[in-house]
């Protein structure tokens, strides 16, 4: 297209148009050759998938209720330590007996549920503040930007924790604490991204064309933000399921019996001198999350964003 | 310069209003503070006298201004539970936490700072992967099982370092590292893409075409520039690690204002609570405000726009 000696018939393709890799196509390429997201987005499926078949694999009889408790098999050590291996409880079994395995898995449900629902309320919060505030800027624009600033001068972990302490600790107060607070990043992206939208001249036609505010928002500029927001969506999962964790290590998250990694690591902090693998397994599993979906925006960001970087 | 200055730091002292405000309300929403001083014992009488003597009964904007104004004075209260003076209780154990937060984010920036660097001399070079690698590991290791991993390790199997208290320096080598690593991803970024814009930049060309050495050229030409917006992000992130602070000194039982914060929440000792928040909230304002307007005086833009 560079070579403008002739004008192309309208709808029909120049030869270079024929022959060069459709967009999707394009798009394929680049993905398979970003190892980072497809590493981080293959793990990811896999836990998701095991997470989410828990009850399935349960209802098979392959793994136990991670509620089963029995005072008679208290913390068996996993298969690694013991020669004589038990394959009833491969990764042994917690204080009172509860199979260490399944609550994993299951550990990974709620660590999921967190992530998920939390990046839902913050993003749309997040986004809706951040594209309000880039489209009509001026006063606007300061009173959200007051808002953002005011989140951020606030410590999130000691104020979520004052919130648990004052509405009771359920995985829903800090599902709704946690969402309530990590909007920031999204607004401020969503913010910037809005302005640069704002100015392009299609979206300048359409103002002029008369079409509504909100027609020119849904239509015109959040296509452009879209890409954008999904990565800010990861970074948002990840950082919220890391702080779920922390909460509930705390003992101002998730409370027990609950089969949660957070709530594993605070039970095994108690055994950490002689059995070290009760806090190494959870935490294990924590850091392959959040590496698999630190992994996977990255790589969304290269693929989605050609541009940057 | 100076307008904007003024400007910045009134919306400054407005931000630091609204969060005290948002964390008074929302401490005296928990339930009634009256129940937590009296105790289980307390009858209905002893509740009553509680919260007249406390000023319970007076609205909350009300026992919110009467506290804001003691604040700035310094006095935050006494706690319900310890019966001391707050300001007190803080003024024992700010200095940990401060020398932890120092200490974090000095050991952020001696691994930040030539990472980056080598990073950005050869950009996708085996340094730079291994940089990256880092980054996106070290970002997603949670910092409290980092810090637990460590505490097995190097306290208990190989008995290097002491896992509880604060009493000398040994005490603080693994609370550091554990709270300083996680901003270690961010700063290493930021040199790695300010080394790569100034490398690149004519005057660096032409103090190469000078005959100087590549070392003068890094460090004095380049690396001074670069260095700068990654200070100011250094100062910013000094304001989280404090917040950090409450997980790591929990762990390792360093008394601190994280640890302090802890505690008051278990205890529901809400005029504590609020110190803190209070504290940390100030800290993170001022540094950003410290920041904003190094860079504006840096660039004079800035300030006009």
């Amino acid at each position: 297209m560079t070579d403008a000696t002739y004008l192309p018939l309208r709808g029909q393709q120049t030869a270079e148009e024929i022959l060069e890799p459709t967009p999707m196509s394009k798009l394929r390429k680049r993905i398979f050759r970003n190892y980072s997201f497809l590493i981080g987005a293959v793990i990811l499926i896999l836990i998701a998938s095991i997470a989410l078949l828990a009850p399935v694999f349960e209802a098979l009889g392959w793994i136990h209720d991670p509620y089963d408790q029995d005072t008679g098999r208290r913390l068996l050590n996993p298969f690694w330590y013991d020669k004589k291996v038990d394959p009833e409880y491969l990764l042994g079994t917690d204080k009172v007996g509860r199979d260490y395995f399944s609550r994993l898995v299951y550990g990974a449900q709620i660590s999921l549920l967190i992530g998920v629902s939390t990046m839902l309320i913050s993003g749309f919060i997040g986004t809706v503040l951040g594209v309000t505030a880039g489209y009509f800027g001026g006063r606007v624009d300061m009173v959200v930007n007051f808002i953002i600033n005011t989140r951020l001068a606030m410590p999130v972990f000691l104020v979520a924790m004052a919130a648990v302490v004052a509405f009771g600790a359920s995985l829903w107060v800090v599902i709704l604490v946690l969402g309530l607070f990590l909007w920031d990043r999204f607004a401020v992206v969503m913010r910037s991204i809005t302005m640069q939208a704002r100015d392009l001249d299609y979206v300048k036609a359409a103002r002029a064309m008369g079409c509504s505010t909100p027609y020119i928002i849904v239509r015109e500029i959040f296509p452009n933000v879209i890409g954008s927001l999904t990565v800010v969506a990861t970074v948002e999962m990840a950082n919220a399921i890391l702080l779920e964790a922390a909460l509930s290590f705390l003992g101002f998250g998730v409370q027990p019996p609950t089969p949660n990694w957070g709530l594993m690591l605070n039970e095994g902090r108690e055994y950490m001198l002689f059995l070290p693998w009760t806090v190494a397994l959870p935490g294990a599993c924590l850091f392959v999350l959040v590496l698999a979906i630190n992994l996977f925006g990255d790589g969304l960001r290269d693929v989605t964003l050609e541009r940057e970087r | 310069m100076l307008a904007y200055a003024l400007k910045r730091t009134f919306v400054a002292f407005l931000i630091l209003i609204v969060v005290s405000g948002l964390t008074f309300s929302l401490s005296h929403l928990a339930g009634d503070p009256a129940l937590t001083i009296g105790g289980e014992q307390a009858s209905d009488e002893d509740i009553a006298a509680i919260r007249v003597l406390y000023g319970f009964d007076r609205p909350l904007y009300i026992q919110y201004a009467d506290w804001g104004w003691k604040a700035l004075q310094g006095d935050f209260g006494e706690s319900y539970h310890y019966r001391q003076p707050v300001a007190s209780m803080i003024g024992e154990r700010i200095g940990r936490t401060m020398l932890l937060g120092f200490l974090a984010i000095l050991f952020a920036l001696i691994i930040s700072i030539p990472m980056g660097t080598l990073a950005a001399m050869r950009p996708n070079s085996l340094i730079d992967r291994v940089a990256l690698l880092i980054a996106v590991f070290g970002q997603a290791l949670p910092t409290f099982w980092f810090a637990l991993m460590m505490m097995i390790v190097f306290g208990i199997w190989w008995r290097m370092l002491p896992i509880s208290g604060h009493t000398d320096w040994a005490h603080y080598v693994m609370p550091t590292i554990a709270l300083g690593y996680y901003a270690t991803p961010a700063l290493m970024r930021l040199t790695r893409a300010g080394m790569i814009e100034v490398l690149a930049s004519d005057y660096i060309r032409t103090a190469r075409a000078k005959g100087l050495s590549p070392t003068v050229v890094l460090f004095k030409h380049a690396l001074r520039n670069a260095i700068i917006p990654v200070v100011a992000l250094a100062a910013v992130w000094f304001g989280f690690m404090l917040g950090g602070s409450i997980v790591i000194e929990t762990i390792f039982n360093l008394k601190g204002l994280g640890w302090l914060s802890y505690d008051a929440l278990l205890r529901s000792d809400l005029p504590v609570v609020q110190a803190i928040v209070l504290i940390f909230a100030s800290f993170y304002v001022v540094l950003t405000l410290l920041a904003d307007l190094l860079n504006a005086y840096l660039d004079p833009r800035i300030s006009v726009r």
